[in-house]
Order: C-alpha cells, then sequence, then structure tokens
C-alpha cells in the first residue's frame, strides 16, 4: 500500500518531529526523523534514560477469524496456535524457496485475533503475501498498517514513565507480552516489544490520536530525562542488541538458518507452511553462510557491503556495522563461510582496499545489566 | 558568519595559510551536516597531496566521506589528537579539530579558493 505511492508518506507526527528540529530521511517509502540532537547522544539516552520513538511506518496487519490461528501458522514459519492471548513471538514470513520475505512480530490479541507487525519496507508485500496464503481459510486480513500509529519508549526508565500514563499494569506486563488499555488517555494496545536491547515498550493507537500520546510521553518523561530518538540511533542500538535488520541482515537470498534464526523455523508444528520443504532441505544440508558478530581489532570501521577475507580468500561480506557508541569499538555483523564462523577466529576486512583485522564474537555485543 | 581570515573549498573545508603552511579542517557546516563524527583517517606525513584531491576520510556514523585537499603541497603535520577523538570535529572544527597542515607548492593555489562571502553563499543556498 505504502510501496505504490510515488511521494514518501508522512506520519501522523511529521509536525512534531519538525518542530523538535528533526533531521528528515526518506525510509521504506516514509518520511522519518533520522537524529534529532546526534545519534550517539540519542544512542546513550536510550541506554541509560529512556527514547521516544515514532515508528508509525510500520505496517500492522490484523488477522481474524475461527482459523485465525491455524492460517497464520500457513502463511509463516512459526506455529501461532501455540501463542497464549496477550502474548506474541517473533517469526519470519518465508518465500517458497526458504528465503526471508520479513521478519515479523505476532502478537495474540485473542482466541480468534491476532496482529501481525511487519517492517515498513515491506508492510505492502507481507500484505499481499498473507492475502494470498490465508485465502482459503476462514479468516479476515484487515490491512491497518495506514490507520496504526506506534509511539515506542525504550530504555531503563520507560517503564516508571508509562506507567504514569496507562492504566496497564506494567508490572504484569511480561517481556513479549501485550495489553488492550489506555495510554494518556487513548485506547492502545501496549506491548513489551522493542528493538534496543533495553526494556522497553511499544504503544499502538489510531494515527489520529497519536499526537496525545507522544506529547504525554516527552512531558511526563521529562523528568527522568526522556528525549526522542530517530532512525539512525534505532540502528547503531539494534546492532549492538545483534539484532538482525531486513534488507542487510535478511533478505531473499538468506534463509532464517543463515541468520542463526533457525528458532523461528517450527518444522514440527501441523500441517503444512510456506516454505517447508525448502527449510527442511535447508536444515538437512547446513547453512552455506553463517551470521555472525565482528568486532574489528585494527583501525577503521567495517560497514554494510565490505568483502571478509582470511588469508587470501574471500570468505564473507559484512552486512551491518558502525562504531558502537557503549563498547567504543567498530562492531558488525557479516555473513562467512562457517569454517570462519567460530567465536575467536580472527578474519580480515577490506577497508578501502586496506585488509583490517577483525574478531568473531558471539552476539549480542551488548546485554542490558539485569 | 564564517571567520574571516580563512578561505573555503566548495567541499567544505577552511584553511588558514600563514607564509607557506596552510592548515586545513572542515567547517561547522560540514560538521553539522555530517553529524556525529566517529573516524577519522589522515594523510602520512612527507605525503605529496594534489589541490582538490582527496587525502583523508572522515566517517559519521552512517557515512564515509571524502577530505580534500585545499591547496597542494606537502603534508608536513596531522592533528594526533583526532585519533582517539574524533568527536572534536564536532565540539571544535575550527579550532581544536583542525586536521592537518600542507607547506604550500604553490601559493597562487589560494586563488582558487572561495572567499568568507563566497562561502557563506553557498551554504545558505543549500
Amino acid at each position: 500500500m505504502a510501496q505504490s505511492q510515488n511521494s514518501p508518506l508522512a506520519t501522523p507526527l511529521a509536525d512534531r518531529h519538525a518542530a523538535l528540529g528533526a533531521r528528515i530521511v526518506e525510509f521504506g517509502g516514509w518520511l522519518m526523523p533520522l537524529q534529532y540532537t546526534g545519534i550517539i547522544e540519542e544512542h546513550r539516552a536510550v541506554r541509560s534514560r529512556a527514547g521516544l520513538f515514532d515508528l508509525s511506518h510500520m505496517g500492522e496487519l490484523f488477522v481474524e477469524g475461527p482459523e485465525a490461528a491455524k492460517a497464520l501458522s500457513y502463511a509463516l514459519t512459526t506455529d501461532p496456535t501455540s501463542l497464549k492471548v496477550g502474548r506474541a513471538h517473533y517469526s519470519m514470513i518465508c518465500f517458497p524457496e526458504g528465503g526471508v520475505l520479513d521478519d515479523l512480530i505476532v502478537y495474540r490479541l485473542g482466541d480468534e485475533r491476532f496482529m501481525v507487525v511487519a517492517n515498513a519496507s515491506n508492510a505492502g508485500a507481507v500484505s499481499d503475501a498473507l492475502a494470498a496464503r490465508l485465502d482459503g481459510f476462514r479468516v479476515v486480513l484487515d490491512d491497518r498498517s495506514l490507520a496504526t500509529a506506534l509511539v515506542a519508549i525504550q530504555g531503563p526508565r520507560s517503564a516508571g514513565i508509562l506507567a504514569r500514563l496507562t492504566d496497564v499494569a506494567l508490572d504484569e506486563l511480561r517481556y513479549y507480552a501485550i495489553a488492550d488499555g489506555r495510554a494518556a488517555g487513548i485506547p492502545a494496545l501496549v506491548a513489551r516489544t522493542g528493538y534496543t536491547g533495553e526494556d522497553g515498550f511499544e504503544v499502538f493507537c489510531d494515527v489520529a490520536v497519536a499526537g496525545t500520546v507522544w506529547d504525554a510521553l516527552l512531558e511526563t518523561g521529562k523528568a527522568d530525562g526522556v528525549v526522542p530518538v530517530g532512525l539512525g540511533a534505532r540502528d547503531t542500538l539494534r546492532l549492538e542488541a545483534g539484532m538482525p535488520l531486513y534488507g542487510n541482515e535478511l533478505g531473499r537470498d538468506t534463509t532464517p538458518f543463515d541468520a542463526g534464526l533457525g528458532r523461528v523455523v517450527v518444522l514440527s508444528k501441523e500441517g503444512d507452511f510456506v516454505g517447508r520443504a525448502a527449510l527442511e532441505r535447508a536444515r538437512a544440508e547446513g547453512p552455506r553462510k553463517k551470521l555472525v558478530g565482528l568486532v574489528v581489532r585494527g583501525r577503521g570501521i567495517a560497514r554494510h557491503g565490505y568483502e571478509v577475507f582470511a588469508g587470501d580468500r574471500r570468505v564473507g561480506t559484512v552486512t551491518s556495522g558502525t562504531q558502537s557508541p557503549t563498547l567504543g569499538e567498530p562492531i558488525a555483523m557479516a555473513y562467512v563461510t562457517p569454517s570462519e564462523a567460530e567465536p575467536g577466529t580472527i578474519i580480515d576486512v577490506d577497508i578501502r582496499d586496506q585488509r583490517v583485522p577483525a574478531e568473531v564474537v558471539p552476539l549480542p555485543f551488548y546485554k542490558r545489566p539485569v | 558568519m564564517v571567520p574571516n581570515d580563512l578561505r573555503y573549498t566548495k567541499e567544505h573545508e577552511w584553511v588558514r595559510i600563514e607564509g607557506d603552511l596552510a592548515t586545513v579542517g572542515i567547517t561547522e557546516y560540514a560538521a553539522e551536516q555530517l553529524g556525529d563524527i566517529v573516524f577519522v583517517e589522515l594523510p602520512d606525513l612527507g605525503r605529496s597531496v594534489t589541490q582538490f584531491a582527496a587525502v583523508g576520510v572522515i566517517e559519521s556514523v552512517k557515512a564515509v566521506s571524502d577530505l580534500f585537499a585545499p591547496v597542494g603541497g606537502e603534508v608536513v603535520e596531522t592533528n594526533a589528537e583526532l585519533a582517539d577523538k574524533p568527536e572534536l570535529l564536532n565540539s571544535d572544527p575550527m579550532g581544536q579539530g583542525w586536521m592537518l597542515r600542507i607547506k604550500v607548492a604553490d601559493r597562487a593555489q589560494v586563488d582558487r579558493l572561495l572567499d568568507p562571502a563566497a562561502y557563506e553563499a553557498l551554504t545558505s543556498e543549500a
């Protein structure tokens, strides 16, 4: 839907971002804030206090009906029939050949009601694929992406801030759970999910009232030092947390197994699902490449697309990389041949024609303090 | 207002000429555009550089940018602080964030640079 537009869409919070002096970029068909005061400052705010994100560009697809769970089990790699009401899980929708079409979060809102959240850049493709796959099941697909706003608050102080504004009992809301209630007086779905590696919440509400929720969180959170955070810091945060980004770590040419995410492929579930045969083969054969974490041990930053070598042999490619604000070192994710994937392996990254050593490390790079 | 005693390039380097020594950095405008700078690569001492050639690299969180020599000559000094503190380019690009010094080969090359008014005009158009 968003993809068929010629010019990028503005989120319902566009005027807020302008007033806050955000630098705006185009992303996935939307005009989004890249940064407000600066990527590193915003990143650090989320790690130490709290940050507010406008994620209204994401896709929200509602699937409702007596066969909703069964239909989604056919369409996706996970088994939504096993999800309890009020719980969520990370999932993927794969092509028949086993490559990834998108990574998703599936929330169970009721026995017969689910919300599937897709990446902004794939929302249209996921909507189309779901429509095709759900055909024949007793379900209705309701793509409410353009009617749904999403405001996320992430960071150690986020629970304290949101608690002042919601009737949802946050101390009873576990990680990967979702509840129906109000936020800032607005009807909202409150989920304890996020893409930063910190404690945090994602608040789904109607686009018409998104501003009320945003303003209230920003105002109430002032005392705790909340700041608005853009896509720049969203990327550095998720990279430190070892989370994949579709288009970098995930794509049509990767299987969930390549990315080390075989846990989302529930081959033991009942019935066929799109990609089953190819994914069973892929699992049996083992991955042709493995996603690893790298810390650059020489001078330089490894970035998306840079080549990885073991001696003279090309062994892989960097998928994402940056200078880690928390670690103070250059970190990256890369696909490498399985023989080079063992933590402790030293490989070379080609940075502007210089071979710079990097060490394979386990993911994630950062885990929040318990 | 941009400092009056400096000259500028279209790629947003500033240069201070004192005798045959040129001190080079990037402007506040450039630093602002780049965002948080996380890595700086400077040319080796003794390297011979050509006017307007790419001689180094400035990396922000999201992107890699070239550093261009405002004048040709020999690199005689580089700012060692930038290796550990690339953020100086954001906090003080015109002072502590100076990047390198070139022994100018041909003073006439300075005439090919932008004067403060011209640089001001360039950045206000953007």
